[in-house]
């Protein structure tokens, strides 16, 4: 079975090659068909695959498969070949699986999109891609994945290229993540340069002979990888691509912006974990930039009204989580959060994405309303992933974030502050979770008459994914119940083996540390459940009597004073000192942290660079006689400079 | 090393040159004979395969003749396999273009395969008057060329620019070459870098002015900076198969004397490391920045040209086997796609009235959906992105420069080229994304044309995805050359 | 005898007049005879150089260089001929069609 590894990418690849070339000539139930069918192959064959790792004893549970030898050339040697191990498996099954969800869904979705081959197209090359970088079994060929993906969502952002924001976005994501590549490039340069060798079983074997833990030159390695992590998978700063990337079809959302691409960033640092492990600086960089953007996406993403921007700010924030984990030097919480986050982010998009369909196109919350009885499976299942997400134990959130929370408060890489922060966070996340719901399937119905009229469910090629991925969200997590719940995790015992190299350099205490703490891990759990329910129950407050505390608020600026603002005073309060201030702040740092500064310092570098083509292109006259000015400049200033050597 | 006292008039050695010769000539004899002149084509074409097989049977020989004014290597053999090669790809993609715009007539063939003996001239020698002489070989049907449509005004001034930049740095060239002549008593680069201490300590002046001046000379055919301004004019133009051949040929026959001359003849100048570290530089900056705002796609080109030979001048400042060998791998690979790049090019302005502006792409991914993804193939490789080969030529070059220290020269370089995506992809998204007003006047393809286009995009992407045989071939063609 | 260093010197002034006039006329075919003017700067010190160190090679070069050009006056001047009937004039400013 395990000769079968190179299916799993090749069969998208063949989805996408007979889209493509026969873009135009094939009807829609055949290009349905032939996406759909290509990445169920790939994950049916995936979860063959998964077994058969399994039925391996632990510790050789690697399969690689080189197929040809690249670039064999003198001292770069690189095959082209294909590693499955049981980090890459957990991810092929993620894509696959998901993405395979996914697919279904946009039959639904895309129905009426004319464009619908070209996007299928798209979607199988993004698949294709997406393994590639999973499974590749060394740098280069996971570059090429990585580059591969960040074409497609390129692409598939700009989709709509007629809308000018679509366009925009799409470039503004392809910059950005330039920036990050070039991180990454140089990064891998630098591996090269040291070990010889980009394969990823020879770095890892190679990486403690080579490089001294704590070095500047492995840190170095480290955080440029983490300039390529940052740009990919949106994190401080240059996340700003991802909140646009939202001009993207909604399925699209699902599986790259939310599900996959995005977590690029954090398998990469898994699969590096040991060359992390040994700068533990670079650790405490990941662990901060990422605590950083938790919180910070988390504050940005109460004020928003479209409702596929919280969700996207939310995704910011969750990668945030992941980065925090890695950075704690816990990469199998990361990984597991990237899972569970996988299932529900996913599912929260197609969700909303199954709203934007019945609401005629409409994005903004402020008019939508009272949306339950209409869309009952959507509601139903959007409560799920909402109830995941915010960690309410026994859904499959709750198991990761309490993972991660734990890690930043207990490891040796761990800190008080950085628990604080996630603490934080969960109730943010909580508190603008159920704000979108309560906005959007609560309370009054805000939309015109004519967009209710049309208001109807999602055929069953949408709803099925998101009953299956309702599922998912309850249960994903209970493969990786905590210790002290008296089960196995059996998430943490699966990735053992690729993370037992890197434990060598963890500090000593870890251990003790961990063992000390059952009455500390319950402690801390209890106050975030408690903490979280307390966020719910302030957003339910606020934005299920939302309607009377605006009518209020209006009366009150045209000066008209009645009985209902003094019923309303404790509301008020908090409307000062809590709600007020912070949406100030959130507003604060999106109109002016992001878009003043971020975007600003990216605009302007595109600007100089415009501006000095067009100053240097003033210099070409058309006239001969300028063009042999410079000649002689030149000649000069060269002869000037010999002679002086 | 080749034994410089071997003597004689070995005519093997210039076999191919000759052919080449004796093909442009019977074209010129017969061009104009009622009932032969169909045959230009043809005999241009037999002359090419002919002069491509002659120098594929030299390969491996090492022999110098001519009392030492002819040297055979394989890297100039490697060399002039290319420069054939591509000639017989601008005749192919170039003839029904030349036809539409009436001005197929005998002389282009012949100028074109007198201009390709010229170039392997250039690069089948140790001598440096024998260089200066191939260049102007090369050069001079290279002037006509250029304004070989003589009624176009933008030919004509093409022509012009061309042909006064042109001598102008062959003055330079040549008082370099009479300054090293000075110092060394000699124009023979085997001698000089048998003696180059003693001329270092005896003839410093003379030696660097030399240097220098024979840099200018040459720096001018390879575009850079600050001795491009004429290559934007000249592209732009030029008839598009006559670009095509400049963008490919002088610029390959350029880097040969180039990597000759600096790389072997002046190695034991170390200074001259950092002097093309700052070309280098200055080169691919100013043409990416250049290439920026460009509405036109051949001036695109042309800028990108500008760039493309900042990339290669690194392999001068980095020197050593690697840096050659990149260079030799990023020359063929660069021939391939920007000629692929150019056809295309040529084929869209084949329709009446175009002039490859921005504004008259929109529209061609509806109406030509394979030729507008071979454009995007080639913008691709231009830009280096893998699976072609463009990628591989960025990442030998760079490697190489990586491994001999020159971090920041590296990371300038990446760093260009990661600029340089957002033009070519301008070029794709009016394509593909802009929308198309007019409606789209259609293109014909004519057998030759689909040849070429097949031949690049194989290169392309086969090259991309299995670079070891052209790395393979590259090595061995610098093997005894240092 | 006179040294080597005065007939480079006239090598050099000469070279150095025929730049100039490059960069300053705007008659093509004076820039023409300027470039001329340059390349037969360079062989004079080839001569120069020849004489000096005794050996005939520099002579036969400038034969060749010479024939060069002769080579390149032929083709310059057709060009200017070419340029000057479609546009009647030979003001080199003139021809700034292609730019930026």
């Amino acid at each position: 079975m395990a000769d079968y590894l190179y299916l799993i990418p090749l069969f998208p690849l063949i989805g996408f090659l007979i889209n493509g070339l026969l873009l135009g000539k094939l009807s829609r139930s055949m290009v349905n068909l032939v996406a759909c069918a290509s990445v169920a192959a790939s994950f049916v064959v995936s979860l063959l695959l998964f077994f058969d790792l399994k039925s391996l004893p632990p510790d050789s549970r690697v399969i690689e498969q080189v197929l040809f030898t690249w670039i064999p050339s003198g001292t770069l040697h690189v095959n082209f070949g294909f590693l499955l191990d049981p980090l890459s498996a957990v991810m092929i099954l993620v894509v696959t699986g998901v993405g395979f969800l996914i697919h279904v869904y946009s039959t639904g979705y895309m129905k009426h999109d004319p464009g619908f081959g070209r996007y299928f197209a798209y979607l199988n090359l993004f698949t294709f891609s997406m393994l590639t970088l999973v499974l590749a079994n060394n740098y280069l060929l996971m570059f090429v994945g990585w580059e591969g993906v960040g074409l497609c969502s390129y692409l598939l952002i700009g989709f709509w290229f007629e809308k000018k924001s679509a366009s925009d976005a799409g470039k503004k994501a392809f910059i950005v993540n330039r920036i990050g590549d070039f991180g990454f490039l140089i990064g891998m340069f630098l591996i090269f340069w040291h070990v010889g060798s980009l394969d990823f079983r020879v770095v890892m074997e190679q990486a403690p002979i080579v490089f001294i833990a704590g070095s500047g030159l492995v840190t170095a390695i480290c955080l440029l990888l983490f300039v390529g992590a940052t740009g990919k998978s949106a994190q401080i700063p240059l996340y700003v691509w991802l909140p646009d990337a939202m001009e993207g079809p909604t399925p699209v959302s699902a599986l790259i912006h939310a599900a996959t691409m995005v977590t690029a960033g954090v398998y990469m640092i898994a699969r590096t974990n040991i060359l992390y492990m040994m700068a533990p600086d670079a650790l405490m960089v990941v662990a901060i930039i990422g605590a950083a953007t938790a919180l910070f996406a988390a504050t940005i993403g109460l004020a928003q009204n479209d409702i596929k921007r919280v969700l996207a700010y939310s995704t910011v924030s969750q990668l945030g989580y992941m980065f925090l984990a890695c950075g704690v030097a816990s990469f199998t919480a990361g990984i597991f959060h990237l899972m569970t986050h996988a299932f529900f982010k996913a599912l929260l998009f197609l969700g909303a994405g199954s709203v934007i369909h019945a609401m005629s196109e409409q994005q903004d919350m402020r008019y939508m309303g009272g949306l339950k009885k209409y869309l009952p499976i959507t509601y139903i299942t959007f409560l799920l992933a909402t109830l995941a997400i915010s960690g309410i134990p026994g859904f499959s959130g709750f198991f990761s974030k309490d993972e991660i929370l734990w890690k930043s408060f207990s490891s040796a890489n761990g800190h008080p502050i950085l628990w604080a922060i996630g603490f934080v966070t969960a109730g943010l996340t909580a508190f603008y979770m159920f704000r979108l719901v309560y906005m959007t399937f609560h309370g009054k119905e805000r939309m015109d008459d004519e967009t209710r009229k049309h208001i109807h469910e999602s055929p069953y090629s949408m709803t099925v994914p998101l009953m299956v991925l309702g599922v998912l969200s309850v249960i994903g997590g209970w493969i990786g119940i905590p210790h002290i719940f008296g089960a196995t995790n059996y998430f943490e015992h699966w990735l053992e083996p690729v993370m037992a190299a890197g434990k060598h350099f963890a500090p000593v205490h870890t251990a003790a540390a961990e063992s000390g703490g059952a009455s500390t891990e319950w402690m801390l759990m209890i106050l975030t459940v408690v903490f979280v329910l307390a966020a719910i129950f302030i957003a339910y407050l606020f934005y299920n009597k939302r309607t009377e505390l605006a009518t209020a608020w209006r009366q009150r600026l045209t000066g008209v004073h009645n009985l209902l603002l003094n019923k309303y005073y404790v509301d008020e309060i908090y409307g000062a000192i809590i709600v007020r201030p912070v949406i100030n702040l959130s507003l604060f740092l999106w109109k002016v942290v992001d878009v003043v500064f971020i975007d600003g310092f990216i605009n302007g570098f595109a600007t100089m660079y415009d501006g000095s083509s067009e100053f240097m292109s003033k210099m070409q006259t058309g006239r001969v006689r300028s063009y042999a000015t410079l000649f002689v400049i030149g000649v000069v200033i060269l002869i000037a400079y010999m002679v002086m050597e | 090393m080749i034994d410089i006292t071997a003597a004689g008039l070995d005519f093997s050695l210039i076999a191919p040159e000759i052919a080449l010769l004796v093909a442009a000539f019977i074209i010129l004899l017969t061009g104009y004979v009622r009932g032969l002149s169909n045959l230009s084509f043809t005999i241009a074409f037999i002359g090419l395969v002919v002069g491509i097989a002659l120098s594929v049977g030299q390969w491996g020989q090492q022999a110098s003749g001519f009392y030492g004014m002819v040297t055979c290597d394989n890297f100039g053999v490697a060399f002039k396999v290319m420069f054939a090669s591509i000639t017989l790809l601008v005749l192919l993609l170039g003839t029904r273009y030349m036809k539409s715009r009436g001005i197929l007539k005998p002389e282009y063939y012949a100028l074109l395969l007198i201009s390709t003996m010229g170039m392997m001239v250039m690069a089948n020698t140790t001598d440096l008057v024998v260089m200066f002489l191939g260049l102007e070989i090369m050069s001079i049907p290279l002037y006509v060329l250029a304004g070989f449509a003589r009624r176009s005004l933008e030919s004509n001034e093409s022509g012009l620019k061309y042909f006064i930049m042109g001598s102008f740095a062959s003055a330079f060239l040549l008082m370099g070459i009479a300054f090293i002549f000075g110092a060394s008593g000699t124009t023979e680069l085997r001698r000089i870098v048998a003696d180059i201490g003693f001329i270092i300590d005896h003839h410093r002046i003379f030696l660097y002015t030399g240097v220098t001046l024979i840099l200018v000379g040459f720096g001018f055919k390879v575009a850079a900076v600050p001795f491009h301004s004429w290559v934007p004019d000249v592209y732009q133009g030029a008839p598009t198969p006559v670009t095509a051949f400049f963008s490919v040929g002088p610029k390959a026959a350029g880097f040969a004397v180039l990597l000759r001359i600096f790389l072997f003849g002046f190695a034991g100048l170390a200074f001259l490391s950092s002097v093309f570290w700052v070309l280098a530089v200055l080169t691919m900056t100013i043409g990416n920045v250049l290439a920026l705002r460009q509405k036109n796609v051949k001036r695109l080109l042309a800028y990108s040209s500008i760039a493309h030979a900042g990339y290669i001048l690194v392999a001068l400042a980095v020197g050593g086997e690697n840096a050659i060998s990149a260079a030799v791998f990023y020359l063929v690979a660069y021939a391939v796609f920007n000629l692929g790049g150019f056809a295309v090019v040529t084929l869209l302005e084949t329709r009446s009235g175009c002039k490859s502006d921005f504004v008259e792409l929109p529209g061609l991914s509806k109406a030509h959906p394979y030729l507008s993804a071979v454009l995007a193939l080639f913008m691709f490789a231009l830009s280096g992105f893998p699976p072609t080969v463009g990628f591989f030529g960025k990442f030998y070059l760079f490697a190489a420069a990586v491994k001999a220290n020159f971090i920041w020269l590296t990371v300038i370089g990446v760093m260009n080229s990661f600029l340089s995506v957002y033009y070519y992809l301008r070029v794709i998204k009016a394509s593909y994304i802009d929308p198309s007003e007019k409606s789209w006047a259609p293109v014909t393809y004519s057998p030759a044309m689909l040849v070429v286009l097949f031949i690049t995009v194989i290169g392309t992407l086969g090259l991309g995805l299995f670079p070891q045989q052209l790395l393979q071939f590259a090595r061995e063609a610098i093997f005894a050359f240092l | 005898m006179i040294p080597i260093s005065a007939y480079l010197i006239v090598a050099a002034v000469l070279f150095g007049i025929g730049t100039v006039g490059v960069l300053i006329s705007r008659n093509m075919i004076v820039v023409f005879m300027c470039v001329e003017l340059m390349l037969n700067a360079a062989n004079l010190a080839l001569i120069a150089f020849s004489r000096a160190l005794n050996i005939m090679d520099g002579h036969v070069f400038v034969f060749l260089a010479l024939a060069v050009a002769a080579a390149e006056a032929a083709v310059g001047l057709a060009i200017v001929l070419a340029v000057y009937r479609n546009r009647e004039t030979v003001n080199i400013d003139r021809f700034d069609m292609m730019k930026w």
